[in-house]
């Protein structure tokens, strides 16, 4: 087990590499020059300077990358030039906000996914299934941002349930959390619910068809418990593999489902340093992200490896 | 489907493009996700090439005195905050937005086939090009396409560009996936035998096998690609306006939700058809062409 850890570790290493260098080289992006793009026109000559400085753009080419990856392997993603403060400390600051909106999002897209695709593959074929498919894929087909809008329209502007884009923090108080978390998280798992309900239905019709399922049928098991633990672990590998990719798809969302809400997160803060051209957290957040989405790969492939033993032989 | 080798002297692009096409077009016709899809597709793509004759007003025309007007039978949808019909906003973005969708699926149908397919069949080149991708994919899509967007400068075509590099790694590995099969197949190594180069091999007689997931991808590819473009616009890294799209008329139109929200609904609304249609399509094609893809 370790050591089917320990490879999965050592074959990230040349793609955390890369995806570092790729989040740096963000700024060649830029047609023309980036202190430019962050400065008004009215810029005088000393201040493009001192940006560029600040940006170390007036360094070649080469001290920029060693800089860029010696301070990034000392846990320092750079100082942004907007806020004038370090991009790993804004980063942090933020954090609890975009992992409690991922994990509750997560958390409801798991438990409705399961249930939908379960209820779907037992009906197969039924006026449940159909209804819970076409579910599924509208809701895949339906922006989140404008979902957001829709759902604040309805509870928040005419219903007065969800107070609209107020933020409170958990250790404020857990009511007031759960008041302005309940609507962005449905959001975001109302759209990527859609796959883990689809995945579960297609695996559980899957397994339903073998032979080891007839066998406890025919030996008297209620069906209920034939479908919980004979079935549903059976599909597990396949689910588990769609609620890493969901997993991934619920952090981009945070990202604009966070604006839409006005949620102090994570996503906020890079899409700020977007709209301002705050280079350097840019690059430190595009990094950050990279790494915790790699780092949910990892989690997902050792999951595989403990639900099913065959996948630490290969 | 992709899994027949036809006999080799006719495993010409044109020959096997009739052989797969005309016993799967049949079959597209009796399924249900297939035809609802295209149903939908043909609808909203027909009222993008028309918008000229269907849009009853001009979009980009305000009238300060019709500002906000709820939906009526002169105003289908209701005018926006500068008194501009909103259908025709509607109809006119939805060229701008299919057309982003379009295009998106013509350069990442270009580079990821080609990514893949050099990926696939060129051992050497696999582990550099994939880890590439690899890398790429490390970023959530949606992320990637803002920032670049947003640092190339926001115009239609570089939000195309965004979009591609964003939804082009996924699409390359796919093929690559395809292409390794086919690669190892008979045929394949017939033609080898006969003397045919590799380049030609490869996007004469093993690509061909390969089309079917590429297909069903870049249906998704349209579809992600519209979704994408309106949270692009929402952001304010979009097609600028005063250029109606999906994504920047709800935009435009956001601080107005609780007193116009019908500004909102009805593009939104656009979006759904188009995209719902566009995955409908793809299932379907998913169903017929290759039915081992799950999701």
């Amino acid at each position: 087990m370790w050591q089917f850890i320990v490879r999965r570790l050592l074959i990230s290493v040349p793609v955390l590499a890369l995806v570092s260098l790729m989040s740096f080289a963000v700024i060649w992006l830029v047609p023309g020059d980036p202190a430019a793009v962050f400065l008004d026109a009215g810029a005088t000559p000393q201040q493009l300077a001192q940006v560029r400085h600040q940006l170390g753009l007036d360094e070649p080419f080469h001290l920029q990358m060693l800089a860029w990856y010696g301070r990034i392997l000392h846990g320092d993603l750079g100082r942004s030039i907007l806020l004038n403060r370090s991009v790993a400390a804004a980063i942090v600051e933020r954090l609890p906000v975009t992992l409690s909106l991922t994990a509750l999002a997560l958390a409801f897209a798991v438990a409705m996914g399961i249930v939908a695709g379960l209820l779907a593959a037992m009906r197969h074929g039924g006026w449940a299934d159909q209804s819970i498919m076409v579910l599924a894929l509208v809701g895949l087909s339906v922006p989140e941002f404008w979902f957001g809008l829709m759902l604040i329209f309805a509870f928040a502007v005419r219903l007065h349930w969800f107070p609209a884009g107020n933020f409170v923090p958990i250790n404020v108080s857990f009511a007031g959390w759960w008041q302005s978390m309940a609507l962005p998280a449905f959001t975001l798992a109302a759209v990527q619910m859609g796959f883990i309900a689809r995945m579960t239905r297609s695996a559980m019709l899957e397994v339903l068809h073998q032979d080891f399922i007839r066998t406890a049928d025919a030996k008297g098991l209620p069906w209920s418990v034939v479908v919980a633990r004979h079935g549903l672990p059976n599909a597990l590998v396949p689910i588990l593999t769609v609620i890493g990719i969901v997993t991934g798809g619920l952090l981009g969302g945070a990202v604009v489902v966070e604006q839409v809400f006005s949620l102090p997160g994570v996503g906020r803060l890079v899409i700020g340093a977007v709209l301002s051209r705050d280079f350097p957290v840019i690059q430190g957040t595009l990094l950050f992200v990279a790494v915790i989405y790699l780092l949910i790969n990892l989690t997902v492939d050792v999951l595989y490896a403990v639900v099913d033993p065959r996948v630490r032989l290969e | 489907m992709s899994s027949t080798a036809p006999p080799i002297e006719s495993v010409t692009w044109f020959g096997a493009a009739l052989r797969l096409t005309v016993p799967a077009l049949r079959r597209l016709m009796h399924n249900r996700s297939f035809v609802i899809g295209a149903a939908l597709v043909l609808f909203v793509a027909l009222i993008a090439i028309f918008a000229d004759l269907l849009a009853p007003y001009d979009p980009l025309r305000s009238n300060f005195r019709a500002r906000f007007v709820a939906p009526n039978g002169e105003h289908w949808f209701g005018t926006d905050h500068f008194g501009r019909d909103l259908l025709s906003r509607v109809i006119y973005g939805g060229r701008i937005s299919l057309s982003i969708g379009f295009f998106v699926v013509v350069v990442t149908g270009v580079a990821g086939t080609t990514i893949g397919a050099l990926a696939g069949y060129f051992r050497r080149l696999d582990n550099p090009l994939m880890r590439l991708m690899d890398a790429l994919m490390a970023f959530p899509a949606i992320l990637l396409a803002i920032v670049i967007s947003a640092v190339l400068g926001a115009s239609v075509v570089n939000v195309v560009i965004a979009l591609s590099i964003a939804t082009s790694p996924h699409t390359a590995r796919i093929v690559r996936g395809s292409v390794l099969v086919v690669r190892e197949m008979e045929y394949v190594e017939a033609g080898r035998a006969l003397g045919a180069s590799d380049l030609r091999l490869l996007f004469g007689h093993v690509l061909i096998n390969a089309l079917a997931p590429l297909i069903v991808r870049l249906t998704y590819v349209f579809a992600i690609a519209i979704l994408a473009e309106a949270v692009l616009s929402y952001i304010g890294v979009g097609p600028p306006p005063p250029t109606p799209t999906f994504g920047n008329i709800i935009a435009g139109e956001r601080d107005f939700l609780e007193t116009a929200p019908w500004t909102t609904i009805f593009p939104g609304l656009a979006i759904v058809i188009s995209v719902l249609g566009l995955n409908l399509l793809g299932d379907g094609l998913r169903d017929v062409l290759d039915p081992r893809m799950k999701l």
